[in-house]
């Protein structure tokens, strides 16, 4: 254990980890709440394009993720408002987004020697040991203001998400604070690229939550639950990667989750067979 | 012209492509039209993920890659046919499910290509397709499947038209419903196999929905709109592969792309018509 606190790298990937485990975890609770984990499919997608975009464009990576999950978040936003976009358009403008993304990575590849083309792979599947000390602050800093915005939502959000009929009848803009809901997602997408690539944000946020609701009903003791098992993933999922070298630390988090939904999912069915 | 066409196909690699490609755009485009039908395009979503780590799995093991593909994809497609129609139905649960199960599988994928040393050029030709590289071998294998799965779609297709239409109806006039929609998601799976070795395993939707859903917009009729919808599929594959060979745009972008705009214009053209 030792050995591997003693790397800078680690300890990095470890402090933004942390920080973007709670987000997701929060965040995530409310959007498996909320029925939105396909709207989140859906920013993780755009993640990517925004990401290789950023990078074919030779722009701030964060800056470009994070453009481009806040205009998704807005668009998604309006268009579940105004009527609900069905699975087939939803469909067709994923395929657009992530065609688009392949274009980006072929005009970063091409205006880069191929020893640096790595970049695209990051941003697919996360490089969470290359974070340096100045992102994982950013990190952590990110991460806090979500959770202290999602905290402060979090009463009327829950109400809202469980019964919208009867919180917009007791005065609570309904709209207005899903809007805000899915900004944070998109913020919080945002950074977890870093960690998890743009392609498994969606393991990081709907996981935990499923897991958590397998094991409780209780909304805020769901939420810290949801933290508290992304946090657990997260570092195990590190760890594992630190030990065992050959497995990426995407995928041992993404294993690690599954392991823990599918143990979560039998506890379930247990006390549903006993009662 | 004549020049052009010579060189276009003077390499084998080429001919392969384009024979792939329109077997591709056949199977995918009648599939399709009844993922459309019956609204059914994330399950056609999430099998085309599972192909991410059936096609990595079997290049990993040396394997034919289209037979990986073909595998997993059936294999889920009947996975998610027989545990989909549970007793009772938690909607919510279920895409939390669903968002876990895609995760992992990424994850899985991405644990293959790094396991295999190719890395880079690996995950973007199963991910996003290539032209590069289908083989006579997989031309044939190609051609098998989708004589068996069209073969297959002919038997069940009446009754299951029928029953994507109206489903009371038919289970009143005692079409096997259960046994029809599995046997469907099995097709559906062999279709994002063939589909996912040209554009690619997270976009099939170029060849599986946007032909489908622009021919719905323009025809009425089943049997005319099936036809409309492969017509679309080709002219998509074959003017995508003609751009990618003549220009440095990859083929998956310019696939959606293409297809993208088809979308839009019977879209348009129907709004037109109508108004």
């Amino acid at each position: 254990m030792d050995v591997m606190f003693a790397h800078e790298f680690m300890r990095n990937a470890l402090l933004a980890s942390t920080g973007i485990a709670l987000a997701a975890g929060v965040a995530g609770y409310f959007l498996v709440l909320r029925g939105q984990v396909f709207a989140a499919d859906a920013l993780s997608h755009v993640a990517f394009t925004g990401g290789v975009a950023a990078l074919a464009f030779g722009v701030n990576e964060f800056f470009g993720l994070l453009v481009a999950t806040v205009l998704a978040a807005v668009l998604l936003n309006s268009l579940s408002v105004a009527s609900r976009a069905g699975d087939v358009e939803i469909g067709v403008f994923f395929a657009l987004i992530l065609g688009l993304g392949v274009l980006f990575i072929s005009i970063y590849v091409s205006g880069h020697s191929t020893s640096n083309s790595t970049g695209g792979a990051g941003v697919l599947f996360g490089s969470v040991f290359g974070i340096s000390a100045g992102q994982a602050r950013t990190a952590v800093f990110v991460s806090i203001g979500a959770v202290v915005c999602l905290l402060v939502i979090a009463r009327p959000l829950l109400f809202a998400s469980v019964d919208s009929a009867a919180a917009a009848a007791q005065g609570i803009r309904v709209g207005v604070l899903g809007g805000a809901f899915l900004l944070v997602v998109a913020v919080v997408a945002s950074e977890a690229v870093q960690v998890t690539g743009a392609l498994l944000i969606l393991g990081l946020m709907a996981t935990p939550a499923a897991v958590a609701r397998n094991l409780t009903t209780r909304p805020y003791a769901g939420m810290a639950l949801s933290a508290g098992i992304a946090l657990v993933a997260t570092w195990s999922g590190l760890t594992l990667s630190y030990l065992v070298p050959t497995l990426p630390p995407s995928f041992a988090m993404m294993a690690v989750l599954f392991g823990l939904y599918l143990i979560s999912t039998g506890i379930l069915a247990m006390q549903k067979e006993r009662s | 012209m004549i020049d052009a066409l010579d060189q276009l196909f003077a390499y084998q690699f080429m001919q392969n492509a384009f024979l792939a490609g329109t077997t591709a755009a056949v199977l995918a485009g009648i599939v399709g039209y009844f993922v459309v039908l019956r609204g059914e395009a994330f399950a056609g979503h999430t099998l085309a993920i599972v192909g991410f780590p059936g096609a990595a799995g079997a290049i990993l093991f040396g394997l034919p890659q289209l037979l990986g593909l073909a595998v997993l994809c059936t294999a889920s497609g009947l996975g998610i046919g027989v545990l989909g129609r549970g007793a009772v139905r938690d909607r919510h649960a279920e895409s939390a499910a669903i968002g876990t199960i895609q995760a992992f599988m990424l994850g899985l994928g991405f644990l293959f290509v790094s396991l295999y040393k190719g890395l880079l050029e690996g995950v973007y030709s199963i991910l996003f397709g290539t032209f590069l590289g289908v083989t006579s071998a997989q031309v044939l294998l190609l051609l098998a499947i989708a004589v068996v799965a069209l073969a297959a779609l002919a038997l069940i297709g009446r009754p299951l038209l029928y029953l994507s239409v109206d489903e009371p109806a038919a289970a009143a006039a005692g079409v096997p419903v259960r046994v029809l929609s599995i046997g469907f998601l099995v097709v559906l799976g062999l279709a994002i196999a063939s589909t996912a070795l040209i554009t690619g395993a997270l976009l099939v939707f170029a060849l599986l929905v946007m032909p489908a859903a622009a021919a719905n917009q323009l025809v009425a009729r089943p049997g005319l709109a099936m036809l409309v919808s492969v017509g679309l599929g080709l002219i998509i594959v074959w003017s995508g592969l003609t751009i990618s060979y003549f220009s440095d745009l990859p083929i998956g972008f310019l696939v959606t792309g293409i297809g993208f705009v088809i979308y839009a214009i019977a879209r348009m053209a129907r709004q037109l018509r109508g108004a």
